[in-house]
């Protein structure tokens, strides 16, 4: 489409550019406040520079729980990808079961997360759990509060559960995009199933794809109450991700100026990789219609 | 040439023959495609074994449920229900958590509308900057804001009220306005915009009644997922919140954790916080292939 270029847009834009300035920027400033200072009382507070953020960086606890985040976000992506394009593919496309079934994948998307994390725990129980319970009688040890690798899996298939959805639907709704036409040309040319998939669908698929991963890829790094309800970061700290990490800085131990300097680093990773994914999008869509 | 229609009586018999053959055929290579709804019927299970356990649990008396596992409740009870519906601090969690989610929705849509119409129609100084700006609130972790949220709303005095969680929730929930309702505001020809215009038309009264109907189902689906992020979020509701205003996932996690856990009621608690979402993705059924497309597929 070729805008006009008009700066009365602005007016359009003001209501929206207060409220969230509201609720973005004096927040974000007050994060950056009190990551460059010392804060002892209201009275008493110390220019520090950039002291918090070398602290910070150099903390191993915090360089673990970035891996672990790191880690988590990878597996869940590298699983819920191919996953929901593959559910994407086989949900019908009309009929009272289209229906059914979207509402059905959608499900798990409308659960608030720490409920998400309640049903996981009620299922996972080894005493009162089907699937806990249901481990144990195949003859294994299950028990997410003492075995690092059942809690991880554990987390993962959670994950997966509450997320997949979101990958499936977007994926969907591209698929459905495809004209019919597209498809019967395919069959005059005897073109194989995965054929069909890999110069037809896939390509249509991209642009919600990169979508998908870039809203999986936030979500799954700003994880919270899920595995908090599930483990609450246990054992140990083996699953204690990034937001968990922050909250207990900030609000259990009261540092300020530590955790605002980690909340900005932690910021600033997300939006690093958003930007990447953001300009791989622009330039999509360029390529796009300088080929149109 | 000749081939392409039959011509003598035999030859049409021999066609039908074929064709027959062919469709015989196509009808024994109906277990290969059952497969897809194996499979598709395999992974429902897996969506569903959780919730179906959950609602099992809902229904048993908390004894029944720790006395041993059961796959359906042999003493049907609602007493967990009526638990909810009895206590104020309960049914309350559902008040407070419908109240704010409902103020967000409003507030969100009547600001993202003109915003979007703006980023989908106009250039303007720094429009590009603004556009990914608004994207970096949704990439926000609520871990980052809790502080600061609760410093401001308590300074500002809306600690404890669902108007705070409502703003709050803005944050992510106008960004998230704007980059859907652009989407789908972008399909519709501007030829419309001009037209109405040269028809005499004035900006709000074009906008009101002929461009705001004409993406229905465009604001049908982002109020879906405005519903959907406010409803499921808990870190900033549960932390700008005390008493008066307090969510009912935060009604959750203090109940279960004061002496023993009451799985009945948690359970049943969880059912009911399912509910709303089913509501919400029936009406939106027909559209929500589209609106997950965020307009630009």
């Amino acid at each position: 489409m070729n805008k006009v270029y008009d700066n009365k847009a602005w007016l359009l834009i003001l209501p929206m550019l207060a409220l969230v300035a509201f609720s973005a920027i004096i927040p974000l400033m007050t994060v950056v406040n009190y990551s460059v200072q010392d804060v002892f009382d209201a009275n008493t507070r110390f220019f520090t520079g950039t002291e918090w953020f070398v602290q910070m960086l150099n903390d191993p606890t915090l360089q673990s729980a970035l891996l672990r985040q790191f880690a988590f976000s990878l597996t869940v992506l590298c699983i819920q990808v191919p996953l929901g394009i593959g559910i994407a593919l086989l949900m019908p496309k009309k009929g009272w079961q289209a229906s059914a079934v979207l509402i059905l994948v959608t499900l798990p998307l409308l659960i608030p997360w720490n409920v998400v994390g309640s049903i996981w725990q009620i299922f996972t129980r080894g005493d009162i759990g089907l699937m806990g319970w249901g481990l144990r009688e195949l003859g294994y040890e299950y028990n997410i509060t003492r075995s690092t690798v059942d809690a991880w899996g554990t987390i993962i298939i959670m994950d997966v559960w509450h997320w997949t959805p979101l990958i499936a639907l977007l994926c969907y709704s591209g698929l459905r995009s495809i004209p019919e036409a597209y498809y019967q040309a395919a069959r005059i040319d005897r073109a194989s199933r995965w054929a069909v998939f890999r110069y037809i669908q896939l390509p249509k698929l991209t642009n919600v794809l990169v979508i998908g991963v870039l809203l999986r890829f936030m979500h799954s790094f700003m994880i919270y109450a899920e595995p908090f309800v599930l483990t609450g970061g246990g054992p140990g700290s083996s699953t204690t991700f990034l937001s968990q990490s922050l909250t207990t800085m900030a609000i259990g131990q009261q540092d300020l100026g530590p955790s605002a300097a980690f909340s900005l680093i932690y910021f600033l990773i997300i939006l690093l990789v958003s930007w990447v994914f953001y300009t791989a999008i622009m330039n999509m869509q360029k390529d796009k219609e300088g080929g149109a | 040439m000749s081939q392409s229609k039959p011509t003598t009586p035999a030859e049409v018999r021999q066609r039908a023959a074929i064709e027959d053959k062919r469709k015989r055929r196509k009808s024994r290579a109906v277990p290969g495609r059952l497969r897809p709804k194996l499979l598709l019927g395999l992974y429902l299970l897996f969506v569903l074994l959780p919730i179906y356990w959950l609602m099992n649990m809902s229904f048993q008396s908390n004894t029944e449920i720790l006395g041993g596992l059961t796959l359906w409740p042999d003493n049907f009870t609602l007493e967990h229900y009526a638990k909810i519906f009895t206590t104020e601090t309960w049914y309350m969690g559902y008040v407070n958590s419908i109240t704010y989610v409902v103020m967000n929705m409003v507030i969100s849509i009547l600001v993202a509308l003109p915003a979007a119409y703006a980023f989908s129609r106009y250039h303007f100084i720094g429009d590009k900057h603004l556009f990914f700006w608004l994207l970096t609130n949704l990439m926000a972790p609520p871990a980052v804001f809790l502080l600061p949220y609760f410093q401001l709303y308590y300074t500002v005095g809306l600690f404890d009220t669902h108007i705070a969680v409502a703003l709050a929730h803005c944050l992510f929930n106008i960004p998230l306005a704007i980059w859907i309702l652009e989407g789908f505001m972008s399909s519709v020809p501007k030829e419309i915009d001009e037209t109405a215009f040269i028809d005499g038309y004035s900006f709000p009264r074009f906008f009101v009644r002929i461009f705001i109907p004409m993406i229905r189902s465009g604001i049908g689906v982002t109020l879906f997922f405005l519903f959907m992020f406010s409803w499921v979020e808990l870190l900033l509701a549960s932390t700008l919140t005390s008493t008066n205003a307090q969510p009912i996932a935060s009604v959750m996690t203090s109940t279960s954790t004061a002496s023993g856990i009451d799985w009945g009621t948690l359970a049943a608690a969880g059912v009911l916080t399912i509910l709303p979402g089913i509501l919400v993705v029936y009406f939106v059924r027909n559209h929500i292939a589209k609106g997950f497309a965020l307009g630009r597929t």
